[in-house]
């Protein structure tokens, strides 16, 4: 017998039918262990933006970082969604004769759904990134034991700002987008497709009810806070080295971009289902 | 002085200033600390010896509240601290300064406002008034004012654990934890930190806590030396006793020896 087979062998003779379940037991524990860490990850973090010392100085940098610096890529992003909107549903619609609802479908489509949903996953990639790269340096270069020893409680000094500015930026920025979308279908309702100006502002406007912008900015909040939360826990819980804090941001940009789009499914059900 | 107000101050000058006793600290399986005892008078520097793993860093993180024991206590000033959370962790806090091994200096911020740091966020001093105090403590670290303005990415190691110690002795602390503070500078730049560490905390007359595996020194900052091995004290005694300390494991790790009771785990 060569050594290969009694290696194989040998492999053969240690399987047990046991270990795969054992491989299941840990993958759920695993699961559950992370979910609760989490949870009281946020807990500890929510508790943090309400309770003093607030570091103002930080809260406004956070401010500007994720809403103004990320007025450009959110403003690109719904601008051309609202455009190729209006193309699609134009060439779509019009098969049944329906070209007339372009504007309708653009201004619902944007408010509700398209400028909160992807100016939160753009956010994800632009402020979740960085977040989760700087507070994972911070720990691994031991900046955060730092603060500790320095009487500052890192939760209150790194967390609470972001998840604050996360919170409140996302949802001005999200009505930002909301405005640049509609607009964005309007140039090519009225310069491509031959739409009046007046007729196609008069549909924007003739369907659309308050809730629709409201519940865009509730998810905009929701998605901010998700964005923020998953770019601090994944940061805060880098492992040693560049491979730690590469991993630590690259789960932050996923697992928020996750959460927002099941996020997304319950808040919508819950504003609109049944109406 | 009366003989009772003599015994009181006999009997307080006793309590060491910081004392660890049987602690444990295990991550999973992995027993880190398997009951550490130690303890330190008031103005005297412990320098803990012993090779990476063998749990030195564990064990200041655990005084400093970074990392809570699993069993065993923590006392300073005879109070204990093992488990001081919220206001009493803040207050004991201001007590210590730590010189961490790489620095970690706040990248964000320029020179100045790492040292004046615990100044400003800790004890809420103004910012002009905490500056001032910066600046004075990185001359007392032999570096010039223009320094306070330029930020860490932009010195040298030496001058980065130069800011570091500066931090550490900003708030004039009573107790000082140094970690591995020669560690990865020239023998020259080296003697100069130990130079500065012996000025700066006797000056403040604190007690110091460090741990390293640089036996030049902890010969040169040394009161007492500790060894820790496996999670545990094998050996303490006067820095001045190390080379004839009868211990075979101490023996082993200041010749720098491979052969020996303690095996390498490759």
């Amino acid at each position: 017998m060569s050594i290969a087979d009694e290696q194989k062998q040998e492999v053969i003779h240690h399987w047990s039918p046991l270990d795969g379940l054992q491989k299941l037991g840990h993958t759920f524990l695993n699961f559950f262990s992370g979910a609760g860490r989490l949870f009281l990850f946020a807990m500890q973090s929510i508790y943090h933006c309400f309770s003093p010392p607030f570091f103002g100085r930080l809260l406004i940098r956070q401010l500007l970082d994720i809403g103004y610096y990320s007025l450009p890529v959110v403003g690109m992003t719904t601008l051309f969604t609202g455009m190729v909107l209006a193309l699609q549903s134009y060439t779509g619609f019009s098969r049944f004769s329906a070209e007339g609802a372009v504007a309708t479908v653009v201004v619902l489509s944007v408010t509700r759904e398209l400028a909160p949903v992807l100016a939160g996953l753009m956010v994800a990639g632009r402020i979740g990134a960085s977040i989760a790269a700087e507070i994972g340096t911070m720990r691994v270069t031991e900046q955060i034991d730092a603060l500790t020893t320095l009487s500052t409680n890192p939760f209150k000094y790194l967390v609470a700002p972001r998840i604050l500015a996360g919170t409140l930026m996302l949802p001005a920025l999200v009505l930002i987008g909301d405005v640049i979308g509609v607009f964005g279908g309007y140039l090519v309702g009225v310069y491509k497709l031959g739409f009046g100006p007046e007729n196609y502002l008069h549909k924007t406007w003739e369907y659309l009810t308050a809730t629709d912008v409201t519940s865009g900015l509730w998810k905009a909040a929701a998605f901010g806070f998700i964005v923020t939360l998953m770019g601090c826990y994944n940061g805060y819980h880098s492992q040693r080295g560049a491979q730690g804090v590469g991993a630590a941001t690259t789960n932050a940009v996923v697992s928020a971009s996750i959460l927002i789009l099941v996020v997304n499914y319950f808040l919508t059900q819950f504003f609109f289902a049944g109406k | 002085m009366s003989a009772a107000k003599a015994a009181a101050v006999t009997a307080k000058s006793a309590v060491p200033k910081l004392e660890l006793k049987g602690v444990y600290k295990s991550f999973g399986a992995n027993k880190v600390l398997r009951g550490v005892d130690i303890s330190v008078q008031k103005g005297k520097s412990l320098v803990v010896i012993g090779g990476s793993g063998t749990g030195k860093s564990v064990m200041i993180k655990c005084v400093l509240g970074i990392l809570y024991p699993d069993a065993g206590s923590i006392t300073v000033d005879g109070q204990d601290t093992t488990h001081a959370k919220g206001a009493h962790r803040d207050e004991l806090m201001r007590k210590f300064g730590m010189l961490f091994q790489g620095g970690a200096l706040f990248d964000s911020l320029p020179v100045w406002e790492n040292v004046a740091f615990g100044l400003i966020q800790g004890r809420k001093m103004d910012r002009k008034q905490a500056r001032e105090i910066a600046i004075e403590k990185l001359n007392a670290v032999g570096l010039p004012a223009r320094v306070g303005n330029l930020y860490p990415a932009e010195l040298s190691g030496g001058m980065q654990k130069r800011v570091g110690l500066a931090r550490a002795i900003a708030s004039n602390p009573e107790i000082i934890f140094f970690d591995e503070p020669t560690t990865g500078l020239d023998p020259i730049m080296a003697d100069v930190i130990n130079d500065l560490i012996i000025e700066t905390s006797k000056g403040l007359g604190a007690t110091t806590l460090s741990i390293t595996h640089d036996m030049a020194s902890a010969r040169k900052i040394a009161d007492d030396i500790a060894m820790i091995y496996k999670g545990q004290i094998i050996w303490h005694g006067n820095a001045k006793d190390i080379d004839h300390s009868g211990n075979l494991y101490v023996e082993q790790f200041i010749k720098g020896s491979a052969t020996g009771p303690i095996k390498m785990e490759l």
